[in-house]
């Protein structure tokens, strides 16, 4: 079928086009009630270091750890596919569960480290992990100087996890999802 | 009025230092209003907003980065002429303003022939379009340059063209003179607001405007510099300062159109003669300072719409550029061309 005959030819319907985007960037209140330019307000520009912008709830911003729920299973090193997590561990005796029983062996993490020189912020380290330990948050303000200082750490990557949102309802009055895990203030 | 006696070097040090001025602020402006403002505005951002108030000197920002760029010439170049292009193509966009009148006495040189200077200076950029692209040793500059002849060639005509009619209805090739006959022309015998031939030429002025849309190498006409095809055309191995200046020199050159679309078609640095009688007199003496300012004006909204279109038209195919030019513009102005004749002959 071919396409309907655009009434008013392309080429002026398209000047029409960016020439409004233009008039309500410029005169975001009408040309008539503020005839002066004041960009600032219609655009769609966020002037980041002097204003912030509130990223989206689920936005992918940084890969959080909540240390406790972690196993040092490895899964999401070895998922990884730029191998830019590090973990070390070793076994160590945790009190028993019930009184009298023997002393469990735990794995305490030493070092959980990612690279985020090398992340990709595909997110398969947070798919994978089975024990609820990985979260994203929306923080995105970690730029370093030092390529190497992108390297963080267990301490670091703990603190965004506190930046990590409750989950939003999927509609309005919908059930909210509840995280699996109870998380590190609930205990 | 001040009567001032100048002796000629002295005039000529005047003129060449004030045109030394205006072209560069001239494209600086438009480059600024234009190229950084309107188009954000019409993507919904704000553009440079850091240097300066609103952005306004990130130009110089941007100048001064340029300016200290590693002057790199390709080993296989032929080191010369690459060094070449960017000379040619500055002086064409020079020269082309020598005979744009911005007042009643306020123009380098009133050729009696402006019209005719203008078109052929303008088109000896192309000349240097040539050598860049094959002073540089690539291939796509090349290319691009092939592409750039073909199309400022195929465009020079239905240009000329056009402005064969407003030769005809002003019957004149000077520019003064074109001003002059539409600032105190009738239409059909109304002069109220003069003869801006935009009116009785309107065919000839849309024909110009897409030729100078094209002889600009500005979107939809850009396969000369199409970075998605022939990744920046005839100016790839150019960097640093030359590519400064060519930057430079095409916005200077679409001020320079402009003016002369305002000049052929809109009236120029005048007002009708019924609002303000610029020719004679204490007008005379006022047009001195207002013209300029009238000329600006109009030039710095022809100029928009070039950008306008620019921003808003994809680019064209390579077969369909050529097309329209041979097909389509050039028979349309040579129309054009009669019908003004006959009606000038007849009326």
């Amino acid at each position: 079928m071919p396409a309907p005959k655009p009434k008013v030819p392309g080429f002026l319907k398209g000047l029409g086009v960016t020439a409004r985007t233009a008039k309500e960037t410029m005169f975001p209140d009408g040309m008539l009630r503020n005839p002066i330019p004041s960009p600032t307000k219609g655009a769609a520009t966020v002037q980041y270091p002097h204003e912030k912008e509130a990223p989206a709830p689920r936005a992918r911003g940084v890969i959080t750890l909540q240390e406790d729920n972690c196993t040092s299973c490895m899964l999401c090193v070895r998922e990884c596919p730029d191998w830019c997590i590090y973990i070390e561990a070793h076994k160590t005796l945790a009190p028993p569960r019930r009184e009298g029983g023997k002393p469990r062996s735990v794995n305490t993490l030493e070092r959980f480290d990612i690279d985020y020189a090398l992340c990709m912020y595909c997110g398969i380290c947070v798919e994978v992990c089975p024990f609820e330990a990985l979260y994203w948050s929306p923080e995105y303000e970690y730029s370093e100087v030092r390529i190497a200082d992108l390297l963080h750490d267990k301490e670091r990557l703990g603190q965004w996890f506190e930046t990590v949102p409750d989950n939003e309802p999927y509609e309005p009055g919908a059930e909210v999802k509840k995280k699996p895990v109870s998380r590190k203030e609930n205990k | 009025m001040i009567a001032l006696e100048l002796a000629y070097w002295q005039e000529t040090v005047i003129r060449v230092g004030l045109a030394a001025i205006v072209v560069p602020t001239g494209a600086a402006i438009a480059v600024y209003l234009f190229l950084f403002k309107l188009i954000s505005f019409m993507q919904s951002r704000l553009g440079p907003m850091e240097a300066g108030p609103h952005g306004t000197m990130q130009l110089l920002a941007e100048v001064s980065k340029w300016l200290q760029k590693e002057d790199i010439i390709p080993d296989n170049a032929d080191k010369r002429l690459f060094k070449l292009p960017p000379f040619i193509i500055l002086g064409s966009t020079f020269l082309m303003f020598v005979v744009i009148p911005a007042g009643p006495t306020a123009i380098v040189s009133d050729l009696a022939t402006g019209v005719f200077y203008v078109l052929a200076v303008s088109s000896v950029s192309v000349i240097g379009v040539l050598i860049a692209a094959w002073a540089s040793a690539n291939k796509y500059a090349l290319m691009g340059g092939i592409r750039a002849a073909g199309q400022l060639i195929a465009y020079e005509l239905p240009m000329v063209l056009a402005v064969v009619g407003v030769v005809i209805q002003a019957g004149t090739l000077n520019l003064q003179q074109i001003i002059f006959a539409q600032s105190t022309g009738e239409v059909f015998g109304w002069g109220g607001i003069g003869n801006p031939f935009v009116l009785t030429q309107f065919v000839g002025f849309l024909i110009f405007m897409v030729a100078v849309q094209a002889e600009l190498s500005q979107t939809p006409f850009d396969m000369p510099v199409a970075e998605s095809e022939v990744v920046g055309g005839w100016m790839v191995e150019y960097s640093g300062v030359r590519f400064l200046v060519f930057f430079l020199s095409e916005f200077a050159a679409a001020v320079g159109f402009s003016a002369i679309a305002a000049t052929l078609f809109l009236g120029g640095w005048s007002l009708p003669t019924a609002w303000f009688n610029g020719w004679e007199g204490s007008g005379r003496f006022w047009m001195h300072f207002i013209g300029p300012v009238i000329l600006l004006t109009k030039t710095m909204a022809l100029t928009g719409v070039i950008f306008w279109v620019r921003f808003s038209m994809p680019r064209f195919r390579e077969d369909q550029l050529q097309k329209m030019a041979w097909k389509f513009l050039i028979p349309l102005s040579l129309v054009n061309i009669a019908v003004t004749a006959i009606l000038k002959v007849v009326m």
